[in-house]
């Protein structure tokens, strides 16, 4: 029963789910990369931008893809508030604090957007989940290839803002050695607080392009969190061209596993797969430093 | 513990011994929940507080407790004490086999925090699965009031036994601190390096603290399911204990026997006047919780049981 095209069709469709989740764990690999930190709040900073979208496109009735620009510019300017004057004074430079503080966060937004929109599962009105493009003997849903192609530009512009501009060699330069770059005049918190901002913008982007086939409620960034770490430990912490390819790997892993292991089992896998990754390969399939 | 804190204590469990032999069901109630919080706090703080590594995952011991008592009972007959001596036990072995596994492969930090995160996540989507817990009906325990079917006429009761519960780990906790184990497990959290270079066996000691701190959370877990008499996946391995458990150590005192004490009664309180006052808004009470919990970090690492010791230092000064 599973013919060569169904599997085919579960690979591409794998593809597709997996660049949005890279875009979701290349925000946090950038900010783990940088400031050594791991930002629990990130699933719950997902949600906010899902519900975002949500309220834009189904309230306001903007196009879905049109609300991606002001809310990643609001989500860069709310990633470097929080990191600047939250979480990084009120972690006081420690590690476990930080975890401590994200945590915190992320239970605090988690459970504000429940007492706000109930534990209603929301999807955009419309029909651009049953939009579909004909590819040789495969149907494809429309919004998830235009996904897939806006995360995968989104990586190359991130990797060139890293590798091109001053920004970017700053950003380099802290995540590689935070006295010498405040030595050399760069201010560490400013670019602290920037990356955060940056992991927070590739956070609505991917928000924008999940919404078309997806739904909402207070809950689902946790999802789509644990995912993220394990594509991030896959990937190794702070690599970008990593967090890409484990990206479309655990989405390739993911389509397989719910077309052979069936619903609910598939969601244990990701558990198991993240704790088997941790346990065997701690630092990265592709031999990143742990 | 030091002196400063100990009559604080002393007052607040004579206190909360007389209250349940006067006090209406709803407060009796209250009181019972705080302490079964406590009592997973403590068991929280005896690996996190004491030994270092920061679990966000303590429903996994929990829940293991509350299944296991529950699970003996209702479906092999086992008697409830029985059960319940039972669920401490494999509270303590899957603290070891967690342990084991994430202490061996070196995993420490936000790693070890993610991994035990993880196990209690697996641990909650099978038991919503399987047949022997219920899947997602639940499991009610039948209702036969019997002291010695750990069931009981009057919830006074109870709450005295939860309390001599907490009463008991906090002696454990207090003579641990003192004894040769609590100075390896001060050594292992300060500096792992440090403490193998004394000749500290790391490994062994961590997972003592496991397996310490997955009993006593277990304990909390068959209490949880005695009490209630049911449980579905949602409430014993759902995130809300792991927080919980863990939010209670942060804001009472971490490291400090009495710390988890605080913490948890101060936390229902507060949980129980937000209720009062902002009414049935679902999750508000736990948007407090997380702001304090960021709060609690930015002004007052010490947490409660280290104010009262400042405030009583400067007292005396």
């Amino acid at each position: 029963m599973y013919t060569p095209s169904i599997i085919a069709e579960a690979v591409v469709n794998g593809l597709l789910t997996g660049a949005v989740y890279a875009l979701v764990a290349l925000g946090l690999t950038l900010v783990y990369g940088v400031l050594h930190i791991i930002n629990f709040a990130h699933g719950a900073l997902l949600t906010c931008a899902m519900f975002a979208v949500w309220a834009l496109s189904d309230g306001l009735g903007l196009n879905v893809y049109l609300t991606i620009p002001p809310l990643a510019v609001l989500f860069l300017c709310l990633g470097y508030g929080l990191q600047r004057w939250v979480i990084g004074p009120a972690s006081h430079g420690d590690d476990g604090n930080t975890l401590l503080v994200t945590l915190g966060l992320s239970i605090a937004i988690e459970n504000g957007l429940l007492a706000a929109f109930h534990a209603d599962t929301r999807t955009l009105s419309g029909d651009a989940a049953f939009d579909v493009v004909e590819l040789g003997p495969m149907l494809l849903s429309r919004p998830r290839l235009i996904g897939f192609g806006v995360a995968v530009l989104v990586a190359v512009l991130l990797w060139a803002l890293l590798a091109g501009t001053d920004a970017g060699k700053a950003i380099r330069a802290v995540a590689k050695e935070k006295m010498g770059a405040s030595l050399a005049g760069i201010d560490v918190r400013h670019i602290y607080a920037l990356t955060f901002g940056l992991g927070c913008a590739c956070l609505a982007v991917a928000a924008g392009l999940l919404m078309p086939t997806f739904y909402v409620n207070p809950r689902v960034g946790n999802a789509f969190v644990l995912v993220a770490f394990t594509i991030v430990v896959l990937g190794g912490m702070g690599s970008v061209p990593g967090a890409l390819l484990g990206g479309l790997l655990i989405g390739v892993v993911e389509s397989l596993g719910g077309l052979f292991l069936g619903e609910s089992l598939g969601q244990a896998g990701i558990f198991v797969l993240f704790i088997l990754v941790l346990l065997l390969r701690p630092a990265g399939l592709f031999g990143a430093r742990a | 513990m030091n002196k400063p804190t100990l009559a604080p204590v002393a007052v607040l469990l004579v206190v909360l011994a007389v209250v349940p032999a006067f006090a209406a069901n709803t407060t009796i109630n209250f009181l019972v929940s705080a302490l079964i919080v406590t009592l997973a706090a403590q068991g929280w703080n005896l690996l996190g507080g004491f030994c270092g590594p920061f679990s966000f995952g303590h429903a996994a011991f929990f829940g293991t407790g509350a299944y296991v008592t529950a699970v003996l009972q209702s479906r092999y007959g086992v008697n409830a004490w029985a059960g319940f001596a039972a669920g401490i036990a494999a509270g303590a072995v899957v603290g070891g086999a967690i342990g084991w596994l994430s202490f061996r492969a070196g995993l420490r930090g936000s790693y070890f925090a993610l991994i035990t995160l993880a196990f209690a996540e697996v641990f909650r989507i099978v038991a919503n699965a399987v047949p022997l817990t219920g899947g997602a009906t639940g499991l009610l325990l039948k209702l036969d009031v019997r002291p010695a079917n750990f069931q009981f006429a009057s919830r006074a009761a109870f709450a005295w036994i939860a309390l001599g519960c907490v009463v008991a780990v906090l002696a454990l906790s207090i003579a641990i601190a003192r004894s040769r184990l609590g100075a390896q497990f001060a050594a292992v959290r300060e500096n792992e390096d440090a403490a193998r270079a004394l000749g500290i066996d790391v490994l062994a000691t961590k997972l003592r603290a496991i397996c310490l701190s997955g009993a006593v959370t277990a304990a909390a877990g068959g209490l949880y399911a005695q009490y209630f008499l049911y449980l579905d996946a949602n409430i014993a391995y759902g995130s809300w204990i792991s927080v919980e458990a863990l939010l209670a150590v942060i804001v009472g005192g971490i490291g400090t026997p009495a710390g988890p004490l605080f913490g948890a009664l101060a936390l229902h309180a507060l949980g129980e006047a937000t209720k009062l006052f902002a009414g049935a808004i679902t999750g508000i009470d736990l948007v407090l919780f997380g702001l304090i919990l960021v709060g609690a970090i930015a002004f007052a690492p010490a947490g409660i049981a280290g104010s009262l010791h400042s405030l009583s230092a400067r007292w005396r000064r």
